[in-house]
């Protein structure tokens, strides 16, 4: 018999070693859950690695009160078959205590302002470890991200001042002030995530799939119409078949035009289109480096 | 090897590669140039890069600022903390790490190599085996990387003269041959037009060896990890409710070498305990055998204590068990190595602490000579030392693995990772 693995179970294998290890070396950690694929897979492996015992920590979710309905229904449904607690941070909150202020305009989003709920709920839950589900083939900035990123009481990122990482031996030490932002997911790239998907037959929210839906189309972008967007003048509304790539807030996630209607179907559109996922996230394209600065101040 | 799965999609082999190479030779090109070249790059991508490359005053797409992340290093143009980039063809998936060749980042560079089953080493054809060169295949020698593969870049700057690439390999054999690198390729290239990365070029005939992305996906990896001698690492204990046997205790972990199936006797270490594997289970279902480096939880048929940092191994092969051992040290802060002082020692699952006692030698990077009588270690400095830790650790050489055989060292006041060792 010849011990071959293949890149999926590669995959999977590294992603259960690092949860394991965030279990064994934090104290609180917890697992950011935003209801999208990537969380939903990191769920799906975290059960993997602790079975037949219960997953040893919480969700974490920033609501940030403009979510897809389909994804908070979701979220809900998931938490209850995981037998998992599910903490939630809300931004309205953080608003209302003056913490941060509503943006305005028609491109109002409240995507940028989650790092400060965020941060506020790793203070007020002493959490010394939040696992996310980013991955490195997302986006430039990502690429350069640590396995395991040590941000300060700010949640600040520092790109020139990461620890080496060695083998697979992660130095997890901080300063009481100190936090870990961790990535288990790092190596696995959009097309993995699918694969796997497809491979372990995991649920996801009906939005990743093409659906009718009222949109209207704004710079290019096909935006889901809801209350949390002011149409301008002239745009209108339009129903069409469309599917989301990635799921954020109803303000700032664009849709593509699809008629993928399973999985397999996504993997053939995935392979075939070579556009890069968080094209349909508004606020990545700002400017050129956009993630890389927002990174810095704390948020994902 | 690629084959179809039984819903259709391509499983694919994976392999872990690092490019190391000095300032300006072309290391971020040769990875744009993979990436574009196996369709690995999103189009997105590619319209902001062309967009910016403009902004740079270059007047042709720089594929290098494909691969370089950061702020500072686009402004640079130079690359300061590793790059992972993913690419595929139907034969394999590849994890690339694009490290600096920087002398202040070797910590970043050793970070890249360390799990790589390839390195790419890049060589400018007008200059040669140069300083950084060497120390760039010292690093990758020791750190065992299994395979090298010798990129001579540059090759339309000295007219594709076949006898310019001969005489580079010569000199990089004849360095390289003090070293113990067990399996090296040698491919002339230029990156920038994409000759023999993934196309081969007809302006090299002479080279019939075939294309960069050719050998990449053909050199056997599947005997690189250690599948000898029986080692597990435990990451965390797991009391589980189980729907047939009721509460059941096992050990979680990631095998770090050999094959462990159900009855095999086995001794938990450090108390050398002798015991049997009952099951070798995960979410999936229990297994047959279980190898490296698959991620399981094995139960065994005695109720002892066993916690993290403990190991389960084969009792006919028994890893050393010392207090007292000597590695080869990289050093990487900027604070000197300091003799009198505890550092935090990390070597698979386990921590302890430890001291430096003697400092045997360092090496010479460029001559590879051993430098006796010294009395300090400073940055980038590589140097055989005896470690004193607290807790006795289970380990193997280096050489033979590479998860039980390497540690790290931290700063207990600090916090910081300021050495990497490879135990002898």
């Amino acid at each position: 018999m010849q011990y071959s693995f293949d890149h999926i179970k590669y995959l999977e294998s590294e992603t259960i070693y690092i949860i394991r290890e965030v279990a064994a070396q934090f104290g609180h950690p917890v697992l950011l859950f935003s209801g999208g694929k990537d969380s939903i897979v990191m769920s799906h492996i975290a059960r993997k690695a602790f079975w037949p015992a219960p997953i040893p920590f919480s969700l974490l979710h920033i609501d940030t009160g403009h979510n897809f309905p389909e994804a908070i229904d979701f979220c809900a449904k998931l938490t209850e078959k995981l037998g998992m607690q599910m903490i939630t941070a809300y931004v309205q909150e953080t608003i209302d205590k003056g913490r941060v202020v509503e943006e305005t305009g028609y491109y109002a989003s409240r995507n940028a302002l989650q790092k400060v709920t965020l941060l506020d709920a790793i203070d007020k839950y002493k959490i010394d470890a939040a696992m996310a589900g980013a991955r490195r083939d997302e986006e430039k900035s990502r690429s350069k991200e640590h396995i395991f990123s040590l941000r300060d009481e700010h949640g600040q990122w520092d790109p020139k001042n990461q620890r080496p990482e060695i083998w697979n031996i992660f130095n997890c030490r901080k300063k009481p002030t100190e936090h870990f932002r961790v990535f288990p997911m790092s190596n696995w790239t959009e097309m993995d995530i699918w694969n796997y998907i497809l491979q372990e037959n995991i649920e996801i929210p009906s939005l990743y799939f093409s659906h009718n839906r009222d949109c209207f189309i704004r710079d290019g972008v096909i935006y889901a119409y809801s209350d949390f967007i002011k149409l301008k003048t002239g745009e209108k509304v339009q129903n069409l078949h469309v599917r989301f790539r990635t799921i954020g807030d109803m303000t700032c996630t664009g849709a593509i035009l699809s008629t993928a209607k399973t999985v397999n179907e996504i993997i053939k559109e995935v392979g075939a289109t070579h556009n890069a996922e968080r094209r349909s996230r508004i606020d990545d394209q700002r400017s050129d480096n956009s993630l890389e600065d927002r990174k810095k101040e704390g948020y994902f | 090897m690629s084959e179809m799965s039984e819903n259709g999609n391509m499983v694919r082999e994976l392999l872990r590669l690092t490019a190391v190479g000095s300032v300006d030779d072309g290391k971020s090109t040769i990875i744009g140039r993979l990436m574009y070249d196996t369709e690995s790059v999103l189009e997105e991508r590619i319209s902001k890069i062309s967009i910016t490359s403009d902004e740079h005053g270059g007047e042709v797409m720089k594929l290098s600022l494909l691969s370089d992340g950061l702020q500072a290093e686009r402004n640079k143009g130079i690359t300061i903390d590793v790059a992972y980039r993913y690419f595929a063809t139907p034969k394999r998936k590849f994890i690339i790490t694009d490290t600096p060749g920087h002398f202040q980042y070797t910590g970043n560079m050793i970070s890249g190599a360390s799990t790589a089953n390839v390195a790419l080493i890049l060589i400018d054809a007008r200059k040669g085996v140069v300083e950084q060169t060497k120390r760039h295949t010292l690093i990758a020698s020791l750190l065992k990387i299994p395979h090298l593969v010798v990129c001579v870049n540059k090759m339309d700057l000295v007219d594709y003269r076949e006898d310019i690439f001969e005489l580079i390999k010569t000199n990089f054999n004849n360095f390289s041959a003090k070293l113990e690198v067990p399996d090296v390729h040698f491919v002339p290239v230029c990156a920038l037009n994409g000759d023999n990365i993934v196309r081969s070029s007809s302006k090299m005939p002479w080279h019939t060896s075939g294309s960069l992305i050719e050998l990449l996906e053909t050199i056997q990896i599947n005997n690189d990890e250690n599948l000898t001698d029986g080692r597990f690492p435990i990451q965390c204990v797991i009391c589980g409710r189980n729907d047939s046997s009721g509460v059941c205790k096992g050990y979680a972990g990631r095998i770090a070498g050999g094959v462990f199936r159900p009855g095999d006797h086995v001794v938990v270490l450090p108390d050398r305990v002798p015991a049997m594997i009952k099951s070798i289970d995960t979410f999936d279902g229990a297994l047959e055998e279980a190898f490296a480096p698959m991620s399981v939880t094995i139960r065994i048929d005695k109720d002892i204590e066993v916690k993290r940092g403990d190991m389960i191994v084969m009792a006919d092969n028994i890893p050393e068990v010392s207090h007292d051992f000597d590695i080869m040290l990289c050093w990487f802060d900027d604070k000197k190595l300091s003799p009198e002082t505890n550092y935090i020692i990390k070597h698979t699952t386990r921590e302890t602490t430890c001291i430096i006692k003697e400092i045997k030698y360092k090496i010479d990077i460029n001559t590879l000579q051993k430098v006796g009588g010294a009395t300090e270690i400073v940055l980038n400095d590589i140097a055989r030392v005896t470690v004193s830790t607290a807790l006795p650790l289970f380990y193997d050489i280096y050489k033979n693995n590479r998860i039980t055989g390497s540690v790290i060292l931290i700063d207990e006041t600090t916090n910081e990772t300021v050495g990497a060792g490879m135990i002898l």
